[in-house]
Parts: structure tokens; C-alpha cells; sequence
């Protein structure tokens, strides 16, 4: 298969007081069509730059970025994002705020068209009932939803989510999985998913990268050989147990190249 | 609830006349030395003409000077949100000018544009109230989290686009709190040209020509005015606060 996301040898340094930070060193990530991806690593090793420098708000320093066959140079429509903090516009409703890519996007699709890209979203998330609510009428639970519809709502091949559900308590995260799966059997898109969360990973994972301590470098590559539908219950089944220890085992390994740094 | 809301405000106000008046009749104080709240109806029966020019003087000067304060503050808070450079070299000159008191101003305006009593007025209204309204502003631009830029920019929209549709109703909150402060300071901006400048015009002109002419009840008459028009506008910016950003008022409870 096409490898819809191409993560060539990407090295990037941030500039600092103290000289250049490096972050990424050499990371190779390929992510076929349709597949999701999960990243872990230890805080601070530069995930979240990787979600910048997919979405092509950043540049590398070295190395290139694909998407599709094309090499990433600006940001490009086909791409959502979610992010922890689920950034809703408080003046607008949440069917509006659902809608806001498709302005950008989409400036000459009808409104009737959005209304009903939206609402159909929102349903399969759960929030029928909820599109005239203000953002601070939800729980985190509800916003973070409507963050994933928005993400998704112009349809772009690639969504890049940073530690979505990093904010919310246990039952909520794992509610919020079997959305996101059913998400995914519904809407075509490849999945770029940075979490802290192991469970996460190999629940919603077709593969799981660990990234080294920074400056962070691939350092294993997991797949996960679950089916396709899920359930919560999979991951209290041995196969599972045991990729959650070996994960485990990866990021200790990962920390401990951390802690040599310093 | 809502006549609640109505009622309070308006005892407290006879409550603080009703003390005024006490005072004044408790130290036997003539209306030379301290009006009383009951010798305003005579002085407001009297002038009443006066009063309804004069108020419309400042209230339109006051309002011009603050729509200018509005763009110009805008687009200054712009540039000082966006560009670091600019907020750098920006920021002492404006806390510089800012610092400056503006009654030394008022016979430098009068000598640089001699006679334009209403341009001065209006100048004078915007120097003093465009600085909160730059400061909110840019802070509420430069403080705009990654995310919220990151929404539409990882779609490629415009800088401008996402000032538009983010940045600005963003900082409307801000911009408001800003405004309450501006509107007030713009009334003194222009209180402060009719008052000092000769042959000015305005409520402040009348309380000179009520202090000239020794006339208490005149000079207490117009401070009413005043805070009656102040309250006036204050509130005329309270009602557009909740038209335009009332989404950032939480729901008790």
C-alpha cells in the first residue's frame, strides 16, 4: 500500500538562550493509506513539533516530509487537527464551530450542505440535541467531540491529533476511543494520533512508534496485529497485555536514554 | 430579578442624596459654601436651555474623540500584537505619553490649533483614551494560544483570515473591559479642554461661567450632569459589550 504519510529522516533543533535545542533526530515514520498511527515517548521529546511539522506549519531543518506523493512545504487543506485543549470559539455555537474548516475550505459550498455535513457528524459523535449549545454549556467530554467533528468535518486525508484525550478522567478517554473508532470505520482518513497513554495506543493504534528521549529518533515500531473492531474488553486479553509490557519496556528504555542526556 | 436590578441602583442613588442633603442641613452650611441636592432644580429650571446645548458639546465631542481612540487603539493594539519588534519599540513611547498629564497639554493644543475649540476638544478626548483600548489589545492578540492560530492555519488560511475569524471576537472581552475605562477617561479628556481653555463650550464651560459668576447651585448642577452623562455612556458601552460579546458572560451558578 501507498504510504499516505512519509517521514523521511526529519531533524529539527528549536533556538534557544542556551544554543540550539535539538528535538527530532533522524526520525523515519511511514504511515500507509487509511492506517493510524500512534506515537508515544516520553514528555518533552518532541511530539508535538512532529504535529506541527506534518500539518507543514513548521519546516525541518533536514530531512522532508511527504503527504500523498507531495513533499510538505505550507500548510495543506486536506489536514485536520485536534488538540488537547479542544480550542472551541466560545462565540459560536457548536454546529458553527463544526463548520469553521468548511469556510476555509469550502467557501462556496452551501450553507445547507454545511449544516448537514455537521449535523451528521455531530450525530455519529453523539451530539445530536447539542448543535445551537454555546462550547461552556458541554463537558470536556462533549467539547472534545466537537473538536473531533471539526477536525474531520472538510474530509482531509490526514488528521493529526496531539494528546486529544489527555485532559479527560478514565471512563470519558475511554468513551471518547469508541468514538474515535467508529470515526474511523465511517470517515477515510489516515490518523496520526500523539498520546502518553499506552492503553490508547493499542486500542486505537494499527501501529505504535515509540520515539526515543529528545532529540527524539524512531526507536520501535509496534504492530498491532488486533481486528479492526475493537472493543474496550481486547485490551485484558494476553496478546494485548504483552504489547503493553513491551511498549512499557520501550519507554523506560526511551527514559533512560533521557535521563543520560542530562 | 430584573426590577430588582432597576430598583437597587436607583436607591442607592436617592440614598446618596438623601445623605447629601442631611449633611449640608446637619452643619448648616449656606449654598455658598456646599449646594444641596434641593437647590438643583432650581438651578437646572433656570438653565435648563444651557444644560441641553452644553451637554450635547461634550457628549458628541466625548464620543467622537472615543471613536477615533477606537480605531486608532485598535490598530495600534494590531500592530503590537502581531509584531514583537513593534510592541518593543511601541511600548515605552506609549506608557511615556500615557504618563504625560494631559492638563499640561491643553495650553499646547490651544497655542498649536488657536480658535479649533472643538478639534482641540476632540484631540484631546482621543489622546487621553486610546491607550487602554492599544494595550488590551495587543495583549489579547499576543497572548492568542498556538491552537487557536493552528485551527485555521493548518488549513492555510490568511493571517488576515484568522485575525477575522479568531483573533478579533477573541479579544472583544478585553476590548470592552478596555472600553469601559476609555469611555470615562475620554469624558474627562473633554471636560478637561472645556474647562481650562477660555471661551470654551460644553458643561465644562458652564461650570466656569457658575464659578466666575459665584453661582454654587449652578457649579453642583453641573457636576450632576456630568455624572449623569457619564453613567450615560458608560452604559451605552455596557449594552454594545453585550450585543457584540455577550457570549463571554457566564451564566450564574
Amino acid at each position: 500500500m501507498e504510504n499516505l504519510i512519509d517521514i523521511r529522516g526529519v531533524t529539527h533543533a528549536y533556538q534557544t538562550k542556551h544554543g540550539p535545542l535539538p528535538v527530532l533526530d533522524h526520525l523515519d515514520i511511514r504511515v500507509p493509506q487509511g492506517e493510524f498511527c500512534a506515537v508515544v515517548g516520553p514528555s518533552g521529546c518532541g511530539k508535538s513539533t512532529l504535529t506541527r511539522l506534518v500539518a507543514g506549519l513548521m519546516k525541518p531543518d533536514q530531512g522532508e516530509v511527504w503527504l500523498h506523493g507531495e513533499k510538505v512545504t505550507s500548510p495543506r487543506k486536506t489536514v485536520g487537527m485536534a488538540f488537547q485543549n479542544p480550542v472551541m470559539l466560545e462565540w459560536r455555537s457548536i454546529i458553527e464551530n463544526v463548520m469553521l474548516p468548511l469556510e476555509i475550505v469550502a467557501p462556496g459550498m452551501a450553507k445547507s450542505e454545511k449544516v448537514a455535513r455537521a449535523e451528521h457528524l455531530l450525530e455519529m459523535v453523539g451530539l445530536k440535541g447539542f448543535e445551537t449549545k454555546r462550547p461552556s454549556e458541554l463537558s470536556g467530554g462533549m467539547r472534545q467531540r466537537a473538536s473531533l467533528c471539526r477536525a474531520i468535518v472538510h474530509k482531509p486525508d490526514v488528521l493529526i491529533m496531539d494528546e486529544p484525550f489527555g485532559a479527560l478522567d478514565n471512563f470519558t478517554r475511554e468513551d471518547l476511543w469508541q468514538t474515535m473508532r467508529d470515526l474511523r470505520a465511517a470517515e477515510p482518513f489516515t490518523a496520526v494520533l500523539i498520546t502518553h497513554d499506552l492503553r490508547e495506543s493499542v486500542f486505537l493504534g494499527d501501529q505504535v512508534i515509540v520515539l526515543s528521549g529528545r532529540p527524539a529518533h524512531t526507536q520501535y515500531v509496534l504492530d498491532v496485529d488486533l481486528p479492526k473492531d475493537r472493543t474496550i474488553d481486547v485490551l485484558y486479553e494476553p496478546k494485548a497485555v504483552d504489547m503493553l509490557h513491551l511498549l512499557r519496556d520501550q519507554i523506560r528504555i526511551a527514559q533512560g536514554r533521557d535521563e543520560e542526556m542530562h | 430579578m430584573d426590577f430588582k436590578k432597576i430598583l437597587t441602583p436607583i436607591l442607592s442613588i436617592i440614598a446618596f442624596l438623601a445623605i447629601w442633603e442631611f449633611i449640608v442641613w446637619a452643619n448648616g452650611w449656606p449654598n455658598y459654601v456646599m449646594a444641596s441636592p434641593s437647590d438643583l432644580p432650581a438651578a437646572y429650571m433656570r438653565y435648563w436651555n444651557l444644560f441641553l446645548i452644553d451637554s450635547w458639546q461634550t457628549l458628541w465631542r466625548t464620543v467622537a474623540g472615543l471613536a477615533i481612540s477606537i480605531v486608532f487603539g485598535t490598530f495600534l493594539g494590531m500592530v503590537m500584537g502581531f509584531s514583537r519588534t513593534a510592541r518593543d519599540a511601541l511600548y515605552p513611547l506609549l506608557v511615556g505619553f500615557n504618563a504625560v498629564p494631559k492638563a499640561t497639554v491643553v495650553p499646547v493644543l490651544a497655542l498649536l490649533f488657536i480658535g479649533a475649540h472643538d478639534f482641540n476638544t476632540v484631540l484631546m478626548a482621543f489622546m487621553i483614551s486610546f491607550f487602554p483600548i492599544a494595550v488590551s489589545v495587543g495583549i489579547g492578540l499576543s497572548t492568542l494560544e498556538p491552537e487557536y492560530r493552528d485551527i485555521l492555519g493548518a488549513l492555510g488560511a490568511s493571517k488576515f483570515t484568522i485575525f477575522r475569524k479568531i483573533a478579533l471576537p477573541k479579544t472583544l472581552p478585553e476590548f470592552f473591559g478596555a472600553l469601559k475605562v476609555s469611555v470615562t477617561l475620554a469624558f474627562i479628556g473633554t471636560n478637561l479642554v472645556e474647562i481650562i481653555s477660555p471661551h470654551g463650550k460644553g458643561l465644562g464651560a458652564l461650570f466656569l461661567s457658575g464659578q466666575t459668576n459665584g453661582d454654587y447651585p449652578l457649579m453642583f448642577a453641573v457636576l450632576i450632569a456630568l455624572a449623569f452623562l457619564g453613567i450615560l455612556l458608560y452604559y451605552a458601552v455596557v449594552a454594545l459589550e453585550k450585543i457584540f460579546a455577550g457570549w463571554a458572560e457566564r451564566q450564574p451558578g
